[in-house]
C-alpha cells in the first residue's frame, strides 16, 4: 500500500522506496511469526486430543513425554465404535441435529420471505422482535422451559422430560432466530425487480419463494443450514438438563457423563470420543469454509 | 397453501369493475399470506422463548415447593448468602475481562492476517478459526486434560524451564484464570473473523492518504482503522459480552464451578441450584440476574439497527 504511493512519487526518491519495502519485508516476517503462535495456541488443544487418542491406557498412566506417541494404537477407536452406548450417543446427535436442521429450514425460510418482502402488520417490529430472541441465552430459559415440559407432563400425561425427542422441540429456539435474521439480510439483497417480474409473470407468492428466492439466495440458505446444524450438534446445556438415561443422552453429554466415572479417568477414550464428536462440524468447516464464514459474520454486517 | 393462495387470485382478477375494493382486498391477501408464512416462527418465539421468560419472572416468586407465593423472598435469601456475591463477581470478572482479552487478541490477530499476502489468508484464516469450529464441550474436554492434577502437558513442559506444578483448576486464582484462558481461545477468533472483514471494507485509499500524510502505524490504526471499524467492534463486543455472561459449557466441565464455588458463575450455579438442587424457584431467580445486561445489550443494538435502517 504504502510503497505503491511511494512508487507513484517518481524516481526521485528511490533511496526511501528501498527501506519502505525492508520495512514491509520485517512487517511480513514478523506477521508469520505471531500467526505461527497463535496457531500453535489455536491447535493444541485438538492436536493433544489427537495424540492421547493413540495412546493405550498403560501408555498414559506411566506419563512418558505427554506430547509424543511412542506406541501408536487404535484400540480407542475400536472400543467406542464397537460400544453399543456411544453409537447410540452418535446416533441421537445426529437424528437431532438433521430433524432441527430440517424444521428450522421450515420455519425460518418462509417467515425471512414474509418478512423481507411482503411487508404485515408489525412486521418490522417482527423482524427486530426475532433477532432480540436470539440474544436471549439457553441459561435464561433452561430452568422455565423444564418446569414448563414437566408441567405438560403433568397434566397430558405426554412424558417428555427424559426422551431424546423432547430437544426437537426445545433446539428451534436457538437456531431460528439467527437463521431468520440472517435470510432476512440475503432476501433482502435481492432485487426487487426480480420478485416484481415473477408476480407479473403469474407466479403466485410460493412460487416466487422456491423458484426465485432460494435458488438465488442459496449461499445464504447453505450457510444457515451450517449454522444449524453446528448450533444443534454442540448443544450441551439443553441435553444435559432434560436427558438423563444413558440411551436419550446425546454425544457431548453422553461423553462427559458415562465416560468420566467417579474418579477414574479413562483420557484415551475420553479424547478419542471428544474427537470423534468434534469430527463432524470439523468435516464440514473442512469442506465448506466459505459459507460457514458467511454465516458467521452475516450476523453483524448483513441486515 | 400455493394452491389456496392461487384460486383466491383467479377470482380476485374475475371483477374488473370496482379495481379499487379488488386492489385493496389484494393487498389484504398478500398480507394474510404474509402472516401465514411467519406464524410458525411467531408461534415458536411466543411459545419457547417469550413464554418461558416471563414464566421464570413468575417462578422466581415461589417458594422451594412451589406451592406458596413469597413475592422476592427468593432474592432476599440470595442477598444474604456469600456464594451469591461470590458468583456476581466471578460472573462480571469472567465476562469483562474474557471478552477484552478476546477483543484484543481478535483484533491483532485479524491484523496479522490482513498482512500476509492475500492468496496465504485463507489457510491462516482456516487453522486460526478451527477454536470456534469445535463444540465447546468437546474441547474443554481436552483443556480438563492438559491441566490435569497428575498428568498435565503443561506442567510437563513447564518442567523443563524449571516452573513448578502449577495447580491449574485446583486453586482458586489458577481456576478463575483458566476458565477465562479456555473462554479466550473458544471466542477469540470469532472476534479475528470479524475483525477481518471489517478490515478488508476500508477502503485502501484512506490509508494512501494517511500514508502520504505522514501517519505512523499508530495514528492509522488510531484515525482510519478504529473509525471505520467502531460499528462492527461495538457489535461484537456487545454479542460477545451476552454469550460469555451467559456461558455454560467451559466452566461446568472445567470446574464445575470449584474449587470451593469460586468458579461459578450464574448459569453453573443456577444449574447446581435450580436443577441438581431441585430448587427450581431459587434457580429461577438467579438466572433472573443475566437480564440487566441483557437489557442494556438490547438498547444498544435496537439503537444500531435502528440508525441502519435510516441509513439505508
Amino acid at each position: 500500500m504504502s510503497t505503491l504511493t511511494i512508487d507513484k512519487a517518481g524516481p526521485r526518491r528511490k533511496v526511501k522506496y528501498g527501506s519502505m519495502s525492508r520495512d514491509r519485508a520485517w512487517a511480513l516476517r514478523w506477521s508469520y511469526f505471531f500467526l505461527t503462535v497463535f496457531a500453535i495456541f489455536s491447535l493444541t488443544p485438538p492436536l493433544y486430543m489427537l495424540i492421547t487418542s493413540l495412546k493405550s491406557s498403560a501408555e498414559i498412566s506411566a506419563a512418558t513425554n505427554p506430547w509424543w506417541v511412542y506406541h501408536p494404537t487404535l484400540e480407542n477407536y475400536i472400543q467406542l465404535l464397537t460400544s453399543n452406548q456411544f453409537l447410540r450417543f452418535f446416533w441421537n446427535s445426529a437424528w437431532v441435529s438433521i430433524i432441527v436442521v430440517t424444521i428450522t429450514m421450515l420455519i425460518s425460510v418462509p417467515a425471512a420471505f414474509a418478512l423481507a418482502r411482503m411487508k404485515f402488520w408489525g412486521s418490522a417490529t417482527l423482524a427486530t422482535g426475532v433477532f432480540l430472541t436470539y440474544l436471549i441465552p439457553d441459561s435464561l430459559l433452561f430452568i422455565p422451559l423444564f418446569k414448563t415440559f414437566a408441567l405438560i407432563g403433568d397434566w397430558t400425561g405426554i412424558q417428555l422430560i427424559n426422551r431424546w425427542y423432547v430437544l426437537l422441540f426445545i433446539y428451534p429456539t436457538l437456531t431460528v432466530p439467527f437463521c431468520t435474521w440472517i435470510m432476512i439480510g440475503y432476501f433482502a439483497s435481492i432485487p426487487k425487480e426480480l420478485d416484481e417480474a415473477a408476480i407479473i409473470d403469474g407466479a403466485s407468492w410460493f412460487q416466487t419463494l422456491t423458484r426465485i428466492f432460494i435458488p438465488v439466495a442459496l449461499p445464504g440458505l447453505i450457510a444457515a443450514t451450517i449454522f444449524a446444524f453446528t448450533v444443534s450438534w454442540a448443544q450441551f446445556l439443553y441435553p444435559m438438563v432434560f436427558t438423563t438415561s444413558t440411551d436419550q443422552l446425546v454425544l457431548p453429554v453422553g461423553i462427559i457423563t458415562t465416560l468420566i466415572k467417579g474418579d477414574v479417568f479413562n483420557w484415551g477414550q475420553i479424547m478419542t470420543g471428544a474427537l470423534l464428536g468434534a469430527a463432524p462440524p470439523l468435516i464440514i468447516y473442512a469442506f465448506l469454509m466459505d459459507y460457514y464464514i458467511a454465516g458467521l459474520t452475516a450476523g453483524a454486517t448483513k441486515g | 397453501m400455493a394452491d389456496v393462495v392461487f384460486q383466491e387470485r383467479r377470482v380476485a382478477h374475475r371483477p374488473s369493475v370496482g379495481k379499487r375494493s379488488s386492489l385493496h382486498y389484494a393487498l389484504k391477501r398478500k398480507s394474510t399470506v404474509a402472516f401465514l408464512m411467519a406464524l410458525p416462527l411467531i408461534l415458536l418465539v411466543a411459545l419457547l422463548v417469550v413464554y418461558p421468560a416471563l414464566y421464570s419472572l413468575h417462578l422466581a416468586t415461589l417458594n422451594k415447593s412451589m406451592t406458596k407465593f413469597i413475592g422476592l423472598g427468593n432474592f432476599e435469601f440470595l442477598f444474604k448468602r456469600d456464594t451469591f456475591w461470590l458468583v456476581v463477581k466471578q460472573s462480571c470478572i469472567f465476562a469483562i475481562s474474557a471478552v477484552i482479552f478476546k477483543a484484543l487478541i481478535g483484533f491483532i490477530v485479524a491484523h496479522f492476517v490482513h498482512n500476509v499476502p492475500a492468496n496465504k489468508q485463507r489457510r491462516w484464516r482456516g487453522m486460526l478459526l478451527v477454536p470456534w469450529v469445535i463444540p465447546p464441550a468437546m474441547s474443554t474436554l481436552a483443556w480438563l486434560w492438559l491441566f490435569d492434577p497428575s498428568y498435565s502437558a503443561f506442567n510437563y513442559t513447564l518442567s523443563f524451564f524449571g516452573i513448578g506444578p502449577i495447580p491449574w483448576t485446583g486453586d482458586a486464582m489458577w481456576a478463575r484464570f483458566s476458565v477465562i484462558l479456555v473462554n479466550v481461545w473458544y471466542g477469540a477468533p470469532f472476534f479475528m473473523i470479524m475483525y477481518l472483514a471489517a478490515l478488508k471494507s476500508v477502503p485502501d485509499q484512506l490509508y494512501e492518504a494517511a500514508a502520504i500524510d505522514g501517519a505512523n502505524w499508530w495514528q492509522r490504526i488510531w484515525y482510519v482503522t478504529l473509525p471505520m471499524m467502531r460499528n462492527i467492534i461495538a457489535i461484537t463486543t456487545l454479542f460477545s459480552l451476552i454469550v460469555t455472561f451467559a456461558n455454560f459449557d467451559i466452566v461446568r466441565i472445567l470446574t464445575a464451578g470449584g474449587p470451593l464455588d469460586h468458579t461459578h458463575i450464574f448459569a453453573t450455579w443456577a444449574f447446581r441450584v435450580g436443577i441438581e438442587g431441585s430448587d427450581i424457584p431459587l434457580g429461577a431467580s438467579v438466572s433472573l440476574f443475566m437480564v440487566p445486561i441483557l437489557a442494556v445489550a438490547a438498547i444498544f443494538i435496537l439503537r444500531d439497527i435502528s440508525k441502519r435502517g435510516n441509513e439505508a
